[in-house]
């Protein structure tokens, strides 16, 4: 292999969209490695009620990221196809969890066991998140209103239609068979949280590649003029990524109210839309709409949780932190702007242009 | 498109005309009730805000003569300009339970202006005097005090803290932020692990918490600004086997006695929980009810009674009677 063919496997890698996310998981990587090697420390040992569980840094990125990589699978799809992003979701996982509290506890907010099954509790869930899915696309595809702003009415409501949904209670459930699902099944080392969200990732990497939903978003974001013309309805495929991001919604909604037994209303999934919008955009998707790499928003969403743990491991004062973050992301953003990326393509073809045309001479 | 948008859009116009006519109507025959204008921070935020907006709710009615006009929001700027609205209102009273400290000095000056009575509740602004009649609050410096007295009476050896901060700025988090650090600061045995903010998410306290346990670094104290954070941090001992509680290794403290939190104490799981008085409603009314006959409050700074809960000493009835 020669040097120009090496340079062109490296500048084609540089130029795929998912590098942005691995250069900057990368750079985290390596950072912690030069800082403190023993970042990447597994241990195993026994939790308090004695089944086996692994825990570490990593561990507790992957487990801690799960619901905003479930989250980015939805995002990435609303921005692609109607070229906004929704802003509803931190509200919208306030009331999917409060649904399947209500459901689980009746009108007791202490029960001793619980009112149904797990299972019923998370479909019904399931359907509420895809109804308030279906409003905001509904909004959004059959009257035109800004994305944006069609789902800053639920993230107004959101909350207090949680809190309402409950009385205004505060359900605990002390059945510890609910929490096995955002803790530890007894036996199984490793958090459940990362098993639904790999499981999340799976089913949508399916549907990307048996279905055309993936084409189809991509055509609508593209110019849904032409995709009308090519026999794709566009207001339909708008409105049935909203109804998957419902679907995403209530998994991660599932997950959160797991994590405790129990739910805080306001705090529950606190501007969690803003880091899963962010996950699209390090993940070098145009945030206008279009063409979208699932792998990368995903990907862009563990970047995020490892940038949080990795500012709580190094003891970043707290009234410093968000400066730290907000720094680091601005420079993620700003290189993985695909007008930035494209300069700078331009920039590094003059450089290899003009060094060549010295070799010719 | 454009026509269907233009329709929708004057709908919407004649909608918004129509509730706001309704509105000025419902406002122009009060019959002699007391206006005041309520601004709290959202209800959902905790049991404690729960607690404290059904207190509120419970006193200001008709029946005790009042026409109350509620605002929540957990920003700063949106109350501020909800406070803007109710001085345009014209309202008797505004009550205010302002989100952050600072910014309240010109909105508070035109209620002055306006002849309009000023009453903080539960927290502080920071803002002359003269421009609030009287402040019904919780002394946070105290409730933090008492919670560092509690501590220091442990008799620990070594002190090594996770401090977990509320959402900075509030006064809830500089209160009892102040005493533990300046305890830290005159005592070499007192070491701050950690000092975080997980703005009220138990989550971010258990991923706080996490961090520590993970870096292998020793800790015997856990100081969380609320209920919420510590069972957070709880959540993360019970991950990594480490015993708390009464007997157990790390000490647990929160505050604001939530009756789940106390039920914690009550089982020794945790030691202790600190008192934040939710209801001011009754000491409120009191101080309208004067201001309208002509007295003015003997001081502007009226504190509720607050107590710290040890988990050696608590009863059910304390649960019963205290928890919120």
């Amino acid at each position: 292999m020669t040097a120009s063919t090496l340079k062109m496997k490296t500048l084609s890698i540089v130029r795929k969209q998912i590098f942005i996310p691995i250069a900057a998981l990368l750079i985290l990587v390596v950072f912690n490695l030069i800082a403190d090697p023993s970042f990447f420390k597994i241990t195993y040992s026994l939790s308090s009620d004695g089944s086996p569980i692994l825990s570490g840094y990593l561990i507790t990125i992957l487990d801690n990221a799960s619901e905003l990589a479930i989250l980015a699978i939805g995002m990435t799809l609303v921005t692609a196809a109607s070229g906004g992003q929704d802003i509803s979701v931190g509200a919208a996982i306030a009331i999917s969890g409060s649904v399947v509290l209500r459901v689980l506890c009746g009108d007791n907010p202490r029960p001793e066991e619980m009112q149904a099954s797990i299972l019923t509790a998370f479909l019904i869930s399931c359907l509420v998140s895809m109804l308030f899915g279906a409003f905001n696309g509904t909004l959004v595809a059959y009257f035109n209103i800004q994305p944006m702003i069609a789902t800053l009415i639920l993230y107004t409501a959101g909350r207090s239609i949680a809190a309402w949904i409950n009385n205004n209670r505060l359900p605990i459930i002390s059945d510890p068979s609910f929490g096995y699902f955002g803790t530890f099944f007894p036996g199984i080392p490793i958090p459940t949280p990362i098993f639904i969200a790999v499981l999340c990732m799976l089913i949508i990497a399916l549907v990307l590649k048996f279905t055309t939903l993936g084409l189809y978003t991509q055509a609508v974001g593209i110019n849904p003029n032409s995709a009308k013309l090519n026999g794709i309805n566009p207001q339909l495929v708008k409105f049935i990524t909203y109804v998957i991001m419902g679907l995403c919604v209530a998994v991660a909604g599932f997950i959160k109210v797991t994590r405790f037994s129990t739910i805080n209303y306001s705090v529950v999934a606190a501007d969690i839309e803003m880091d899963a919008i962010l996950a699209v955009a390090l993940g070098g998707n145009v945030l206008s709409g279009g063409r979208f790499n699932m792998a990368a928003s995903i990907l862009g969403a563990y970047v995020i949780q490892f940038l949080t743990t990795t500012l709580f491991k190094f003891n970043v004062s707290s009234a410093a932190l968000p400066a730290y973050k907000a720094v680091v992301v601005i420079v993620l953003v700003v290189l993985s702007a695909p007008a930035v990326r494209e300069k700078i393509g331009k920039l590094r073809k003059k450089i290899t242009a003009s060094r060549l045309g010295k070799e010719a001479v | 498109m454009k026509k269907l948008m233009l329709t929708l859009a004057v709908l919407l116009l004649s909608v918004t005309v129509i509730f706001a006519a309704g509105a000025a109507e419902a406002s122009a025959d009060d019959g002699g009730l007391i206006r005041v204008g309520i601004i709290n921070n959202d209800p959902n935020e905790s049991g404690y805000r729960t607690a404290n907006d059904s207190d509120l709710k419970r006193v200001f009615t008709e029946e005790n003569g009042y026409d109350a006009s509620y605002y929540y929001s957990l920003r700063n700027d949106e109350q501020i300009a909800a406070a803007q609205l109710f001085i345009q209102d014209g309202v008797d009273y505004l009550l205010l339970s302002a989100a952050g400290t600072a910014g309240w000095d010109s909105v508070l000056q035109d209620a002055q202006n306006a002849g309009i009575y000023v009453i903080l509740f539960d927290r502080t602004v920071d803002a002359d005097e003269s421009l609030y009649v009287a402040q019904v609050v919780s002394d946070t410096n105290l409730q933090g005090q008492t919670a560092v007295d509690w501590l220091a009476s442990q008799n620990l050896d070594e002190y090594n803290i996770i401090h977990i901060q509320g959402v900075m700025g509030s006064s809830a988090q500089i209160g009892r932020t102040g005493a533990l650090n300046e305890m830290v600061a005159n005592n070499d045995n007192w070491n701050l692990v950690t000092q975080q903010t997980a703005e009220w998410n138990a989550e971010t306290a258990q991923q706080i918490t996490q961090a520590v346990i993970d870096s292998g670094e020793p800790f015997n104290v856990i100081y969380a600004e609320n209920d919420d954070m510590a069972r957070g941090a709880v959540a993360a001992l019970d991950r990594a086997n480490i015993s708390h509680g009464v007997d157990g290794d790390v000490i647990i403290m929160g505050f604001d006695c939530n009756k789940w939190a106390l039920e914690e104490l009550l089982a020794g799981r945790w030691n202790y929980d600190g008192q934040a008085n939710p209801f001011q409603a009754d000491t409120i009314d009191g101080i309208i009810k004067n201001l309208e006959q002509g007295i003015e409050p003997e001081s502007k700074t009226i504190f509720l009674e607050e107590q710290g809960f040890d988990a050696t000493t608590i009863t059910q009835e304390d649960v019963d009677r205290y928890g919120i």
